[in-house]
């Protein structure tokens, strides 16, 4: 766990605030004068998760680094909804760069922050490099890892939809097995994404030895602002892995973007855990077990395996996965004594 | 012309100019829905806005929400069968909310550190009368003194109370907690005179020249059954026995018992005569347990203290020191018939607990009235057939329990007072039911129910000490903080905090949140993540 979790003041630390709790165990989305980096009308569609993680992050690396900050943003959906020329949502210095130098380009502006620091300039101030899965796991992977390995004074920022979602809804390195997507059509004997791999980035990132690396939902605000608190009073590279749900992409119901995220880490599909230096220190564990077919059937994305015949064979190779993170990352709470 | 970067031709701006309102297909609305517990409380009490001061520490605003309704909550914390508690959401998600221990907490407290009920509204000149200071005749009384009406209760009996004193046993209710708040009420300026019996309604009201009468005699004849006996036999009634117990001279039930009846009143008998010291206290009952009409928390306790019952038998006979019983059979429709199977069981007295009837004498000769079953009839607004008359509690058509009678109170002071000032009263339209469907219950914290101390079993044998023990402070709050605040905002943030599109307007502290329709796209997230329901997503009209 990444925060302390207070219990018994009704909702706990579960709900984004508490009025039965001191304003510092509230989160910074409770503080009516959060910044709100991403700012109301930009043209993410309706429950956009990305749009909310982002926001998440964001607001909590302003709070934490005193509003020194300047981030980087990769091309894909989270800079083309927020800055249709010549507007822009963000209310912060923020910069776009290519599909793939996003890491790059943060290199290079923590670079010129400490010439000016050392010419006795402004000293406190902080980059963080964000983009999607496709931006991050595809396209700009090669500067990312370089960012990583040169251990450059940046936070790394995924939101993980699992897809290029604004070009269309196609395949990424993070789609999951049997997901339709636009290039996974769900035909044949294995329909939708083939079962591989992929690409863990943050066992990647933490490969790499990097002094800390936590994935997140954006169902867990105080878990996630925690962590990007923990980031920002770390210097060196650092990578944080947010899963962001896409009603568009994922076939799901606007309502329902945190209940996915939730499912996703109950049923151990999205194990949620931070490591500090290529080992894991904290993970956060499932409050209420759930089988996978409770996060598979919101989405159509997955449809196929369910209706008339369903692939009972492909669900159960899915839960076979949740069931390895759990064993891998100890997910469930150890029987009460 | 400012000098722009090469290939830019306009100035920066914000997206606000981009409404994204007009996206939307279905627009999230921010209100208050009913909770179950509000929802099923006979008295009409405002259970989930006591509880929300109570979480936060604020005992004494809690107990202000409270007496807004209720004057009673020591009592009622001790005698309601707290219909809220089973109507409760948490009962599906844990156990129900420990409203009434709550309540309970609330009332003690209240007494304990001397808080006195707010002064009432400017006198209006109008005097109304009171029949009965029972529950339903004090909550009338309190509740129509502080609408500034002038309150005079005439009382047959020597006590204030009612069947709060005189059918309630000092084991579930201790006296001194009915004195501080029938105290409290009186303090109002509510004028109790006691050993005052109305012979003649009609007369009563001109000889005082009240404006107004509100009835509440209660139902304290016993009914009897026929059930041939000896002369020697010793049979009593439950009324009797029960009100007898506040005077000197207890009654003298002898060392074997039988209570005949399945209410709570039999029960009462049950438990008190094991405290006199019998050593044999045996309730008969015609039907099965599942049939009985008793509570069965009170069952169990009565069973736990040694108290028998014997289940599908009736009494055929009674001699000097036996009883003749027979053995029933339930037939298909759930009624006992009769086996023709007889036993015999020892008893040196025999206590009659079959139900209560009302002693209407006092409406003798008033026009109009109507009487059904044994019990005055009442329209919607409590008023009998005779204009300024007005009825509650056990003589009108209803369960007779205390809570419905200081709910009758209540009702019938708020149409008292209409009445009097020519004005009609409206109650507000009810808010929709927050049921459990409406609920996110992901949110709320794990927390069992807290269990509340019961007395030792000798002394509940011997003794008429309280079974029930109170919460203390700290469990109290806890209990407090397992409510869900069903269908109402308590601020938890989680709509401000869920929305991508910062269309969630907080206003601060106890101003809760409106939404910003320019920029709500309607994906309906904050109404999926209200864990209480205060959200409800309405389609567009266009």
């Amino acid at each position: 766990m990444s925060y302390q979790p207070i219990k018994f003041y009704q909702t706990g630390t579960f709900t984004v605030g508490n009025r039965l709790l001191e304003p510092e165990d509230r989160s910074v989305q409770a503080n009516m004068r959060r910044t709100n980096s991403l700012n109301s009308g930009h043209r993410a569609c309706q429950g956009c998760g990305e749009a909310l993680g982002a926001r998440y992050a964001i607001d909590a690396a302003m709070s934490a680094t005193d509003n020194q900050l300047i981030a980087v943003n990769a091309t894909g959906c989270l800079e083309v909804f927020s800055t249709p020329y010549p507007e822009t949502s963000w209310q912060i210095p923020w910069i776009h760069s290519l599909f793939g130098n996003t890491a790059a380009v943060a290199t290079g502006i923590a670079a010129a922050l400490k010439i000016k620091a050392i010419k006795g300039g402004n000293d406190r101030v902080r980059v963080i490099a964000q983009g999607g899965d496709g931006g991050t796991t595809d396209i700009g992977f090669g500067c990312l890892s370089g960012m990583f390995e040169r251990n450059d004074d940046v936070l790394y920022i995924c939101y993980d939809n699992e897809g290029y979602m604004n070009t269309g809804v196609q395949r990424s390195s993070a789609t999951p097995p049997a997901a339709r997507t636009a290039t996974t059509m769900a035909v044949g004997e294995q329909p939708g994404n083939v079962f591989g791999q992929g690409k863990n980035l943050p066992l990647i990132a933490m490969a790499h030895g990097i002094p800390y690396v936590a994935t997140a939902t954006v169902a867990d605000l105080h878990d996630l602002e925690a962590k990007v608190t923990r980031a920002m009073q770390i210097h060196g590279a650092r990578y944080i892995h947010i899963f962001v749900p896409c009603p568009l992409g994922w076939g799901s119901a606007s309502n329902d973007t945190i209940r996915l995220a939730r499912l996703a880490k109950e049923t151990g599909l999205f194990p949620v855990f931070e490591a500090e230096h290529g080992e894991v220190t904290a993970v956060s564990k499932i409050r209420r077990p759930l089988p996978v077919d409770d996060y598979l059937k919101l989405q159509r994305r997955f449809a196929h395996l369910f209706g008339a015949r369903p692939r009972t064979d492909v669900i159960a190779r899915i839960q076979a996965q949740a069931d390895r993170n759990i064993r891998k990352y100890q997910l469930l709470q150890e029987a009460p004594q | 012309m400012m000098r722009k970067p090469f290939a830019i031709t306009l100035d920066p701006g914000s997206s606000l100019a981009n409404h994204t309102g007009n996206w939307r297909t279905e627009r999230p609305v921010y209100l208050d829905r009913l909770p179950p517990c509000n929802h099923a409380c006979p008295a009409g009490e405002n259970i989930q806005a006591w509880l929300f001061h109570a979480e936060s520490g604020n005992y004494e605003a809690a107990w202000r929400q409270l007496v807004e309704d209720n004057p009673l909550p020591a009592v009622m914390g001790r005698v309601c069968y707290h219909p809220c508690e089973t109507a409760c959401n948490r009962g599906q998600l844990d156990s129900a909310v420990g409203i009434n221990s709550v309540e309970r907490f609330l009332g003690d407290q209240a007494i304990r550190n001397g808080w006195k009920l707010a002064p009432s509204a400017p006198a209006t000149g109008k005097h109304v009368l009171v029949v009965g200071a029972g529950p339903s005749g004090l909550s009338a009384a309190y509740h129509l003194v502080r609408l500034g009406h002038r309150v005079t209760i005439h009382e047959a009996g020597p006590y204030a109370g009612g069947m709060m004193r005189f059918g309630i046993p000092k084991y579930r209710l201790p006296r001194e907690v009915l004195d501080a708040e029938v105290q409290r009420i009186l303090d109002l300026g509510v004028e109790l005179k006691l050993n005052t019996r109305v012979d003649k309604i009609l007369d009563s009201m001109h000889a005082g020249n009240f404006d107004a009468t509100f009835l509440a005699v209660g139902a304290h004849i016993a009914k009897r059954a026929f059930i041939p006996a000896g002369a020697s036999a010793k049979i009593l009634d439950a009324v009797q026995v029960l009100r007898s117990m506040e005077g000197e001279g207890k009654p003298m039930l002898g060392r074997r018992v039988v209570v005949y009846g399945g209410g709570n009143t039999a029960i009462d008998v049950a438990r008190t005569a094991k405290r006199l010291g019998a050593s044999e206290a045996i309730i008969v009952y015609r039907r099965t347990r599942e049939k009985m009409p008793a509570h069965d928390f009170e069952v169990e306790e009565a069973l736990q203290e040694g108290v028998m019952i014997k289940w599908l038998s009736t009494i055929k006979q009674a001699g000097e020191s036996t009883l003749t019983v027979e053995k029933m059979r339930l037939d298909e429709s759930g009624f006992p018939q009769p086996t023709g199977e007889f036993e015999t069981l020892e008893a040196d007295s025999l206590v009659l607990a079959l139900g209560q009837d009302v002693d209407l004498s006092l409406l003798e000769g008033v026009a109009g009235l109507a009487v059904a079953d044994g019990v005055v009839q009442v329209g919607a607004n409590m008023m009998t057939g005779y204009a300024g008359i007005f009825a509650g509690g056990d003589m009108v058509p209803a369960e007779r329990t205390v809570t419905v009678a200081v709910g009758h109170g209540k009702k019938a002071a708020r149409y008292i007072d209409a009445w009097l000032r020519g004005t009609d009263y409206a109650p507000l339209p009810k808010h929709e039911l927050a049921g459990f469907d409406k609920l996110n219950p992901w949110y709320y914290a794990d927390a069992p129910h807290t269990v509340q101390p019961v007395l030792d079993m000798v002394r509940r044998q011997s003794t008429f000490d309280e079974v029930q023990g109170g919460l203390d402070e700290t469990n109290a709050l806890f209990e407090a903080r397992r409510c869900l605040s069903c269908g109402n905002c308590f601020e938890c943030d989680n709509c401000y905090g869920v929305c991508p599109d910062n269309a969630v307007i907080k206003h601060g502290p106890g101003n809760r949140f409106s939404i910003n329709y320019d920029y709500c796209k309607g994906c309906g997230l904050c109404a999926a993540e209200c864990p209480c329901g205060a959200i409800r997503m309405d389609a567009e009209e266009n």
